[in-house]
Parts: C-alpha cells; structure tokens; sequence
C-alpha cells in the first residue's frame, strides 16, 4: 500500500538500525511522547533492532489515560439522565471511573453510543431534537480540531441539545512539566508528529533551549520512529541542542494555520489535571465565551469532584516515564485488559497495554 | 438441479395480501401455515421438510454424527457479498466442516420483527436456497416467532447443523504439534470490513465484498485426499488471531505467524490503516485454516487452490514447540513480538 509500505521497508528498517548502532557511544534514555509511538515501537518490537545502549521511555501521550477520574464520574453522571444521548470514542467506554465506566452504565440501559467523530454526535443531536445529545472529548491537539469544528457547526445549526463535557489536553505544557521534576532521567524527546502537524513545531524550541536537549519530531511508521531516534542519537551524541524535523513529509514548521485558528475561536487554555500525574498549568482546553452556552459542565452545573488516583496501580510512575509498565506488581496479574486498575492498561495508546498485548513481560522483548 | 431454475426473487405472498410480518404470522393460526407453506416450502421445500411433522425424520447415518448450532444476529441484515441467510447456512455448514465431517441436514429457526418486509424476507430464503444447495445440505426443519416492532432488528436466525464425521479423519485443536504448517485459503477480514461499510454512519468508502461462502467443496475434497489433517477452524468472529490463539492454547504448542505472507486485501488494509483495527481481529465468513503436516502441504495446497474457494491458499504459519500456548508473529520488518486474543470488542453483531 503506497505511503505505508515504504515506511515499514525491512531493508531501511535494518539500514537505520545500523547507522543507529555506528553512532551511539554510550547510554541515552529517549521518551516517546505518543502512546501510538509505544503501540508501533511494541508492535514492530523496534527494541529489538536497537543497541543496549539506547532505553526508549514511554511518556503520556495517551490521552484517555491522562483524563482525570471526576471527568469519567461526569460523563457516568449525565449518562444516567433521562432524555440523555452520551457520546464519545470508543476506548473512553472502558476506563473505569470511581465507581463505574461507561461499558457497564450502557448495559445497565444508559444510552451511550460509540462515534467515530464528533460531527457524528452533532447529527444526532440534529436528529434527536428531543434528546440532549452530550459529546465526551478527550484527546490531545490532534482530535481537538474535529471538536472545535463540530461545536461550530453546533452553534450555526441553532442546536440547543448538543454540548461537549471537553477534556482535551496538550502536549507541550506536559512535556515541560515532566522536564521540570527534579528525578526525570530524560536526555531526548520524540514529539508527535501528528500533534505537530496540527499546531506546528515552534512551541517546542524554547522548551528544547530551556532544557537543553534535543526534541525530534517523529512519525509513527517504524521507519519514522528509527529516524527519529537516529537524530535524537545524532545530536545528543554531538552535544547540540534544540528542534529537528524528522517527520518533514506531514509535519510544517507553521503546522495547519485554519486548525488552529478554529482551536483559537472555540477553546481556551486553562490547568488542567492530569491522571497519575497532576495538575499542569495551561495544559488543557474549556470553551471560550462565545461557545460556553456548550459547555456540559456548565449546562448540567457539574460540581468539581475528588481528584482520586490510582491507587496500587503505577500509571502515575508509568504516565511520567519512571517505571515501565512491566516492572508493575500489578501487570498481567491482578491488572490486564479485560480486568483493568488503570486506564494505561486500557486503551489503545496505553503503554500497559501494549506491552501486555505484545509482549506480555519484559522477558519476552529482546 | 439447477439451484437457480427453481426459484425467483417475487415474493410468493403478494404484496396486495400483506406486505409486511404480522404478529398473527407467528401466533399458530392460518397466517402462519400460510407463512410456512408460500415461504419456506416454496422456497426451501424438500420431501423431509414437507412432511410438516414437528420435527425432522432423518435417514440413519453411519458412524459418528457432528452436531452443531449457532446464531445469526448481523446488522444489517443485507451487506455488500451476502445476507444473514446465506450467511446462516455457510456459517453452520463450515462449522460441521471444522469437525471433519461431511454436512447434511441444517434446521433454522427465525425470529421475525413485526413490520419486516415479505420481500426482505423472499430474499433471505432465497439466498438460504441458493447456499442450501451450493453447500449440499438440505433444510430439514424450522420454526418461526414473532416480536413485537422494535424487540427485534428485522430478523434473528438459529440454525442447528448436523453431519457425518468422517472416520478417516481425526480433527481435533489439541492435536497440532511442531513440524505442522498452518495454511489459510485466502484474504483475511474481508466479511468485518463489509458489514462496517455497510453500517449506518461509519461511512466507510470501500467495495471490500464479505467473504461468506461455504467451504463444502474444497474441504471434502480436501478430506477425501488428504488423510491426517490434525486441526481446522473457520476464523470468525474474533478474526484469525483469536482462533489460532484458541488452537495454541488448546494444543500447547506455539505457532508462528508470517506477517509478510498474510493475505490481506488492499481495502480491508486501507479500511483498517483508517478505523485503526487490525485485519488479524477482524471476522471472516468464508476463511478455513487448515492445520497439518508439512509433508502433506503441497497436496493440500494443490487440492484446495483448484477450488474457486481457495485459489489464493498459502501457508502463512508454522508450528514450534518454542512459545507453548502462545501466538508469535514475525514481522515484516524481522522482529518478533506476541499476537494475543482480542479483549473486548472490535466490532458488536458482524455474523
């Protein structure tokens, strides 16, 4: 298949993996940003074309995995009222909340339908003028434009039911709230190449200047991951600095100008909790003033609940890079997919899912 | 006789009559006779079934008889390759054909939404005909039940299968060890990818057709040349991983897939790079793994791509006594890595 196969050419795939080998010297710890990174780094088992030397960490990029528990409590309280359609992705179903998770309130007859999009829930609404149609938006700067549009598009239409209970999150403010604690052991960043494709690559160089280490903006192919490890092992091997665009073929310096003023009109920054890690300054989306009349947790005056955690469960360590998800008690154990303490084990961009999915332990990656 | 000289697609009950399933279709009375009668023996009809007795008499059957029964619950009711009717009847008979044995004799009992159209209903026991004969099996009993509108989804069909095993051959899970080749008779997930594209509001732009098909032909073929076939399985819902996954553990022997040799499609690839499924988890209706000694894989391969039902047949796998239980794949860029049962659901009513 065109654009796809070129990117998963064993060929390259060993070439890169020698040019890698050649270049590095000694130990670098390189994290990964986006859980869909993890998923083809554990899928293709990249780590087992790659030197000793080279440790990927995996970092929060999983975005049902950060949405804190009062959201999930939020959604299950405005699935059970009545006259009330509660939409969302798919993998947001199965994360548990406090006391529930969505999967389990749809069988106990809350309506609860699967999109694949949020225009979808916006032509529900449009069809159910009776029903209030309410979209759970999770995701990280990526979907954040689809929401933005289909809230527009909401307020063109006059559609008074339709309303977004919206947890979006963003990538940078992240990135420098896990390089500002004082234990992190990262010496290189792969970015999101699809974060940047939206939102452009310039908020990452003062942050790269800051810190002093390299971010490389990588693709999700195992091509693009190896090619981006191979600059991130260039420049740390050299000792430079800063921003390097591995990922050239999707991602523009400028990013998608007509996303991100769409993101401008219908959003706002504001801190946001993080699940397992905390709270971030300015690392989340609520809807601007223009758009508030949308806003769920407003229209159903939703009250701010308790930030749990995890419990036993180390999706806070595993979320941040400290722990891989194999070195977890609970992993495989008392805690897999069908039985999940926490949503990295969950969803499809969670890195305990992907190890259990792939390798099952760590015995099994080479 | 030629299956489609004996029936065509006018409904036998004219539309002037009832254009729509009553509930009086199912309650016992005259509408239900002339259900049974105008539909089903019309179109269905053989000497067992005609007798009209409350269940089948059956001819005796040497040896030991495979019995089996499953439920067809697909939404929606017609997709691009098929419908739940021949659906039905292609899903029981490969099942029978699973176990090694020759299928015969199939009963179906429908559950029928007040509102369905007659039509609808014509094709559907059309198309039963139409795989009934293609398969050489024979519809030998039914039932039919009415819901009320909206306790249904147009129509629900359970059918029970029945056949003879044949002794020749010994076809169990367990009995796959290292040394076998696992061969498959064609492309993977094509069934999944149709019905999503099929689906209300998934607006998958794809002409990927469902796969359903019985296998009769090429496995009874198969069966009669080919002596110690240790393992079969039609790889349905839950895709090819999950049942090779099911025959690992059941066998406690690994197997090793090949990703390189995978037979997928480029739309059901282009759908799934899309949807972000895995054409390994996705359903197949028309799919026979066929698991047995590497020394009798050339034959086999030979006899079953004589067949149109498996003209692409490969090997895509092997048996290892390195992974006990567990499902292996080699990539296509080299590296190895697990291919675990599905969790959850990836798509809900595909058969």
């Amino acid at each position: 298949m065109k654009h796809i196969d070129e990117y998963r050419d064993r060929e390259l795939v060993e070439k890169l993996a020698r040019k890698i080998g050649k270049e590095v010297t000694r130990n670098w710890n390189i994290m990964e940003v986006c859980g869909g990174q993890t998923h083809a780094i554990m899928k293709y088992n990249l780590l087992q074309l790659l030197p000793p030397e080279i440790s990927l960490i995996h970092g929060p990029g999983c975005p049902v995995c950060v949405t804190p528990i009062e959201m999930i409590d939020h959604a299950i309280a405005l699935a059970r009222l009545d006259r009330v359609i509660l939409t969302s992705f798919g993998d947001m179903l199965r994360v548990p909340g406090s006391i529930s998770d969505l999967l389990t309130e749809k069988a106990r007859g809350g309506d609860i339908r699967m999109v694949y999009s949020p225009l979808d829930a916006v032509e529900l609404a449009a069809s159910n003028s009776e029903y209030e149609v309410i979209f759970f938006a999770v995701g990280f700067e990526t979907t954040a434009p689809a929401v933005a549009l289909a809230i527009q598009q909401a307020k063109k239409r006059n559609l008074n039911n339709f309303s977004v209970l919206v947890s979006h999150v963003l990538v940078p403010p992240a990135i420098e709230a896990l390089l500002s604690s004082a234990d992190h052991r990262i010496d290189a960043f792969l970015a999101a190449g699809h974060v940047c494709a939206i939102m452009g690559t310039h908020e990452y160089l003062p942050i790269a200047e800051k810190h002093r280490l390299p971010i490389v903006i990588t693709g999700f192919e195992p091509v693009d991951i190896l090619m981006g490890i191979f600059h991130a092992i260039e420049m740390l091997e050299q000792g430079r600095f800063g921003i390097k665009n591995s990922y050239s073929r999707i991602v523009k310096p400028e990013g998608n100008q007509k996303a991100q003023d769409l993101l401008k009109e219908v959003f706002v920054e504001e801190e946001r909790e993080w699940r397992g890690i905390g709270p971030i300054p300015l690392s989340g989306y609520i809807l601007s003033d223009g758009y508030s009349n949308f806003d769920a947790v407003k229209r159903y005056k939703l009250k701010k609940g308790i930030a749990a955690d995890y419990g036993s469960c180390m999706a806070g360590l595993v979320l941040t890079g400290r722990k891989r998800p194999s070195e977890c008690i609970n992993f495989g154990t008392t805690c897999i997919p069908e039985r999940p303490m926490g949503a990295p084990m969950v969803s499809s961009e969670g890195a305990c899912a992907a190890y259990y999915k792939y390798h099952r332990s760590s015995a099994n990656l080479q | 006789m030629n299956a489609k000289s004996t029936y065509h697609l006018s409904c036998p009950i004219p539309k002037t009559e009832y254009e729509h399933i009553l509930m009086a279709h199912g309650g016992g009375g005259k509408l239900t006779r002339q259900l049974i009668e105008k539909m089903f023996y019309s179109g269905l009809g053989n000497p067992i079934l005609e007798k009209g007795h409350d269940g089948a008499f059956l001819p005796s059957i040497k040896g030991e008889i495979a019995f089996t029964t499953d439920s067809f619950v697909v939404d929606p009711v017609f997709f691009p390759g098929g419908d739940i009717g021949d659906l039905a009847v292609n899903g029981t008979v490969n099942d029978l054909l699973c176990c090694g044995a020759e299928p015969l004799y199939i009963s179906l009992a429908f559950i029928l939404e007040e509102g369905l159209l007659m039509e609808n209903l014509w094709k559907i026991v059309c198309s039963i005909k139409k795989a009934a004969d293609a398969a050489g099996v024979k519809i030998v009993t039914g039932d039919t039940k009415v819901v009320e509108r909206g306790k249904g989804d147009g129509i629900y069909i359970n059918t029970t299968g029945i056949g003879r095993i044949l002794p020749e051959q010994n076809i169990s899970p367990e009995n796959s060890c290292e040394g076998d080749v696992v061969i498959i008779n064609g492309h993977i997930g094509n069934h999944g990818i149709a019905i999503m594209s099929a689906r209300k509001g998934l607006k998958l732009n794809t002409h990927v057709k469902s796969d359903t098909q019985s296998l009769s032909g090429m496995m009874m073929d198969l069966f009669n040349k080919v002596p110690g076939i240790h393992v079969l399985r039609d790889p349905t819902r839950g895709g090819l991983a999950s049942s090779l996954n099911e025959i690992a553990q059941s066998s406690k022997s690994g197997i090793t897939l090949y990703e390189s040799s995978l037979p997928i499609n480029e739309g059901v690839r282009g759908a799934c790079e899309i949807m972000g499924f895995d054409p390994l988890y996705i359903a197949n209706e028309g799919k026979m793994v066929v698991i047995l000694p590497q020394e009798s894989a050339q034959k086999a391969l030979a006899i079953m791509r004589s067949h149109k039902e498996g003209t692409e047949s490969r090997i895509i796998g092997k048996v290892t006594s390195s992974h006990p239980g567990i499902l292996q794949m080699e990539t296509t860029i080299g590296t190895h890595r697990i291919v675990d049962m599905i969790s959850g659901e990836q798509l809900p009513r595909i058969c």
